[in-house]
């Protein structure tokens, strides 16, 4: 490679909105389910039957579209896309394309220590497709139309990132935004959040871009990364033998990690955009984006100036609390709950995300409640158990959401504050280790440690280390 | 307007309909001359004008988010020329 | 089954109270009166059409059992006091776009020949809730794109005045069954017509109402945004008391409109004093047949003899109706088809390579070829680079063709002229010829296009004694004034049966 490249790359994300129901129908959203249980007449593209918008798609899309600083469009239409495929009934998606919902916005990145800005061209609302499935037994294919007609909102980036990292960057800003607006839970694994890749290369300089291709089929960060890698040298190496790059549509194929062109005769690409007859415009007045701003939560960015200045917590401790909705959640949930800030914060830092190491597994999928964190956070505090014990109570609840109250109960582990028990243990102890016992008052303030371990093994555990100094001290 | 065979295979594409090559010269025509027709109104000055896609200013037409449909599947797929496990059974179809 | 034998032989004294020469408020009435059960009412019609239909090939399918069973459940109904509307027990025909559960609803094509929805219509629902008998199907242009009814996968309809000429269309087999009085009153859907042109040829009358006056839910789509259904029947009345039952918002279809003067038959009143009556000078043209252009200017005559004050103006843009309406119609069609595609419903080609060679067999050899040549046309204007020059240049001028309406009711209360340029004309003589075909829409679909209502009545017959239309247009949801208007001219005129159908039992 003699030339020094840029990569150019645009994205267009799809999020499936949290709605209980589909855009144009009263079927259930739920995942899962048998083949075609969730649908009706509408979502199977039953002649005669018509579409009634979903007022709920409506407000999440301008949530959206308000919290990625996007102009609202106060007049919006449908328009349908007609293409033929097995998995879209009515053979064209209910989709937005002349006057889609938002526009012109933008989200601040930061990637490899730098910040920047990736403007959004647009923000559309469109209809899911079904599903199809390969039937080994007849070599053929069966569609379910479950996902048919699932609210889908298509953010549509200009081509403002230059590397898999701030790619990366911006899906994980976007999935937070959606994420803290309760509007999706944006799960790339689960298609609940997809990407497609439109990536260009040029001779760093350039100020034209060069032919851009579009991957589709990216499951994970990782497949993403390693698709914009893999098109960024495919694209290299053509340029470099000479031969032209073809604007196509390319599907990423992640465990082969090669992509391939979707491409066929009689697949036009012309899709005869029109506005959709069935369905009315829609109006978005003043007083409903009020209500829709009034609406909004807090985000990242104002959470972490909060807990700065009311909870005082070091910024490390903020980055990663307000990483995930679900952690900030509990986090304030718990504190809701009566526990010191910094405590909760602590827990979170040192327990919780070393149990989530140990088990492999997502912020966004911490299930233990706050109720029964906040218990323990008080057991503790109140030295009803000691350290030692709130941890091993704390694994149940970090994998079982136990009651601490009744767990502590049922298995005694509570602290013993018999002072009489406690003055023998540690009579016995000064008894039977007398080198510890003189290397203490030698001078040598370690050794009462041993004791103090000597105690808490006698006691099993349930004293309070800090009782059991102060007495070890008096005692010698 | 001249229609050539490449239209009216495009559009064949697009629409989804194979015609026959008597079908084709018929379209041909047939299309050539309606187009021609609809060209007047090209008579007509419409700079200033706003493309009317619905005649009545009506909007604002919701549902509430609320299910209201349950498990019709079997009548569904009553109408299905082939189905199997309670899919649409198509010809094998990569996506 | 005792039952409806015992009821049949009743029958016979019902047979000479003539009930299908009735109307269907008169057959509501005598129902009422306990004169007539609603399965002598149902049975008349059932057996009219076994008698004469194989002539005239009004009906795709007729639900004997299924009406009969109906009429049952209505009488019991009535007997019960529950059921007490006009059309109780009365018993109706549905043009077969309209779906019917568990009904073969076919939209007259070979895609949808063994298509049995599973859901019904909500206008047809709303028919059944007061308590009308639904006796079948009727026959139409496949997918309603025609004005002749030659189009059906089932064979043409033909006009019970003269077997020789075409019902018009497309819903000629609901205006024939009722001309030929098979039935007492249908619905059809107008899309640029297709309720009122047919009422002209076959001498009948028939609504189309504003746009999303109606439920368009279970209507199979033709061209969405102008589709209406609508009554055809033997007088006004009849017309308004469907049209009163079937108009009702309906959340399932969005572009219905919640409105709260549905009652039509309030507007039966035989009054036009200082009612404003424009004629467009622009629509008598060359183009119209001299005898329909007198028998128009005769009823504008009437009616200006029962005090409505009636102007000639000029209406404008009449030439450029139909071929935007071809246009937008087209494009909309070429959509709203796609579904057609043997993979959910209906046809599907026996012998295929892969999807899609099975999509273009299936489709090709599902649908006729007036419906290919208007999804060709429709896909190509609506194809990447002509949609600005077509499809949108379209819209331009439907919101030309609605100012200029707009303009007209500022100062009209009614725009009256003709149905149709021509009384039907023979069987085959237009098919040839797409665009004269389409020319013969000039009058009805600028009205489509504008969302008004209108309502086609008798007004005359050719000197071949072939039935001619005269069509009342008002401004949006204004129905009632063209009920009042339509009403009072008939107050001035018979019903007149078609030779045929007078003479039945002679």
């Amino acid at each position: 490679m003699s030339k020094a490249y840029e990569t150019v790359i645009g994205l267009e994300v799809h999020v499936e909105l949290a709605t209980k129901t589909k855009i144009f129908c009263g079927c259930s959203t739920a995942f899962g389910g048998a083949p075609n249980t969730h649908t009706c007449p509408v979502c199977t593209g039953m002649p005669g039957s018509l579409p009634v918008l979903n007022k709920g798609v409506v407000e999440k899309a301008v949530a959206v579209g308000l919290a990625t600083n996007c102009t609202i469009t106060r007049n919006c239409k449908f328009d349908r896309k007609n293409y033929f495929y097995p998995d879209n009934p009515q053979n064209y998606q209910i989709s937005q394309l002349y006057y889609p919902i938002c526009r012109d916005g933008k989200v601040e990145i930061e990637a490899e220590g730098k910040k920047k800005f990736v403007r959004i061209h647009e923000i559309h609302m469109e209809e899911d497709a079904g599903k199809l499935v390969h039937d080994p037994y007849t070599d053929s294919s069966l569609v379910d139309f479950n996902r048919s007609g699932v609210p889908l909102i298509e953010i549509v980036s200009e081509p403002d990132m230059r590397s898999a990292e701030e790619v990366i960057a911006y899906l994980e800003k976007l999935r937070l935004i959606i994420q803290y607006l309760g509007a999706s839970d944006c799960k790339l694994n689960e298609g609940s959040m997809r990407a497609d890749v439109n990536l260009s290369v040029r001779e760093v300089g350039s100020e034209t871009f060069g032919t851009r291709t579009e991957t589709k089929n990216l499951n994970s960060f990782k497949a993403i990364a390693r698709a914009i890698e893999n098109e960024r040298e495919r694209q290299i190496d053509l340029i470099e033998s000479g031969e032209p790059v073809i604007q196509e549509t390319r599907r990423w194929d992640d465990t082969k990690e090669y992509s391939y062109a979707m491409r066929s005769k009689e697949d036009a690409q012309d899709y005869r955009y029109f506005p959709d007859p069935d369905l009315v415009p829609i109006h978005i007045s003043d007083e409903w984006l009020e209500e829709i701003k009034a609406a909004q939560p807090e985000f990242r960015d104002e959470k972490k100036l909060r807990y700065k200045e009311e909870y005082e917590l070091p910024d490390y401790d903020i980055d990663i609390i307000t990483n995930t909705k679900r952690m900030a959640d509990l986090f304030e949930e718990t504190i809701a709950l009566g526990a010191n800030p910094k405590k909760v914060s602590n827990w979170l830092m040192v327990e919780t995300m070393r149990l989530m190491k140990e088990h492999q597994m997502d912020a966004d999928a911490l299930a233990f409640s706050a109720e029964n964190f906040a218990k323990l956070i008080k057991l503790a505090d109140d030295k009803v158990i000691n350290g030692t014990v709130a941890k091993e109570v704390f694994e149940k609840i970090f994998t079982d959401d136990i009651d601490p109250e009744v767990y502590v109960k049922e298995h005694g582990l509570a602290t013993v504050n018999d002072e009489g028990a406690l003055k023998t243990a540690c009579e016995e102890a000064i008894r039977n280790n007398p080198k510890a016992v003189e290397d203490y008052r030698g001078g040598k303030e370690k050794a009462l440690g041993a004791l103090v371990g000597q105690v808490m093994k006698a006691m099993k555990g349930k004293a309070d280390p800090s009782s059991v100094n102060k007495l070890l001290k008096e005692l010698l | 307007m001249i229609i050539t065979d490449e239209t009216i295979d495009y559009v064949g594409i697009l629409a989804k309909l194979e015609l026959s090559d008597e079908e084709k010269l018929q379209a041909k025509k047939d299309m050539s001359e309606m187009l021609d027709y609809v060209s007047k109104l090209n008579e007509l000055d419409t700079e200033n004008v706003t493309a009317m896609s619905h005649t009545f200013p009506y909007n604002n037409v919701f549902r509430e988010d609320v299910v209201t449909n349950g498990d019709d599947r079997e009548n569904l797929l009553k109408n299905a020329p082939e189905q199997k496990d309670g899919c649409y059974k198509v010809p094998k179809t990569f996506d | 089954m005792a039952a409806i034998r015992c009821l049949r032989h009743l029958t016979r004294e019902a047979d000479k109270m003539n009930i299908t020469g009735m109307t269907a408020a008169e057959i509501g009435r005598k129902i009422k009166a306990k004169e007539i059960s609603v399965i002598e009412a149902v049975t008349a019609c059932l057996d009219a059409i076994e008698q004469y239909d194989k002539e005239y090939n009004c009906f795709v399918t007729v639900d004997r059992e299924g009406a009969l069973k109906q009429a049952i459940e209505v009488q019991k109904k009535i007997d019960a006091g529950e059921l007490t509307g006009p059309l109780a027990g009365v018993p109706i025909a549905i043009k077969d776009n309209m779906c019917q559960e568990g009904i073969l609803t076919s939209c007259s094509s070979k895609i949808l020949s063994d298509f049995v929805p599973t859901y019904t219509a909500e206008a047809v629902l709303k028919l059944m809730e007061a308590g009308a008998v639904i006796i079948g199907k009727t026959n139409m242009d496949e997918f309603a794109m025609g004005s002749t009814t030659e189009t059906s996968y089932y064979g043409e309809t033909k006009n019970p005045w003269d077997i020789t000429k075409v019902p018009g269309g497309s819903s000629g087999g609901s205006a024939a069954a009722v001309a030929a009085e098979e039935v007492p009153c249908a619905l059809g859907s107008d899309t640029g017509g297709s309720i009122r042109q047919p009422a002209s040829f076959c001498g009948v009358t028939g609504i189309k109402p504003t746009y999303g006056r109606v439920s368009r839910y279970g209507l199979i789509a033709y061209g969405s945004s102008l589709d209406q259904i609508g009554p055809i029947a033997k007088d006004v009345t009849d017309c308004a008391t469907i049209l009163e039952a079937i108009s009702q918002y309906d959340k399932k279809d969005s572009t219905s409109v919640n409105r709260t003067d549905n009652d039509f038959t309030t507007a039966l009143v035989d009054d036009v004093k200082g009612m404003k009556i424009g004629l467009p000078r622009d629509y008598f043209t060359e183009g119209l047949d001299s005898e329909i252009k007198d028998a128009v200017y005769k009823a504008a005559e009437v009616l200006k003899s029962k005090g409505a004050i009636v102007e000639e103006f000029d209406l404008g843009m009449v030439e450029y109706a139909i071929p935007a309406y071809y246009i937008i119609a087209s494009a909309e069609a070429s959509s709203n088809l796609e579904r057609f595609d043997g993979v959910k419903y209906g046809y599907r080609t026996e012998q295929y390579t892969d999807l899609h060679n099975m999509y273009k067999k299936s489709r090709s050899e599902g649908f006729g070829a007036e419906v290919k040549r208007r999804i060709m046309l429709g896909s190509f204007v609506l194809s990447s680079g002509y949609y600005d020059a077509y499809y949108v240049k379209a819209l331009k001028v439907k919101a030309l063709i609605k100012q200029a309406y707009d303009k007209a009711f500022e100062k009209y209360d009614v725009i009256m002229g003709p149905v149709a340029p021509t009384t039907a004309l023979d069987m085959g003589a237009s098919l040839s010829d797409p665009i004269k075909m389409y020319l013969g829409d000039v009058y009805t679909v600028p009205v489509n296009l504008a969302g008004l209502p209108g309502i086609s009545l008798p007004c005359g017959y050719d000197s071949d004694g072939m039935p001619i239309g005269l069509q009342m247009v008002g401004d949006a949801f204004h129905e009632k004034t063209i009920i009042r208007a339509a009403y009072a001219f008939e107050q001035t005129k018979e019903y007149k049966r078609p030779a045929g159908v007078s003479e039945r039992g002679l």
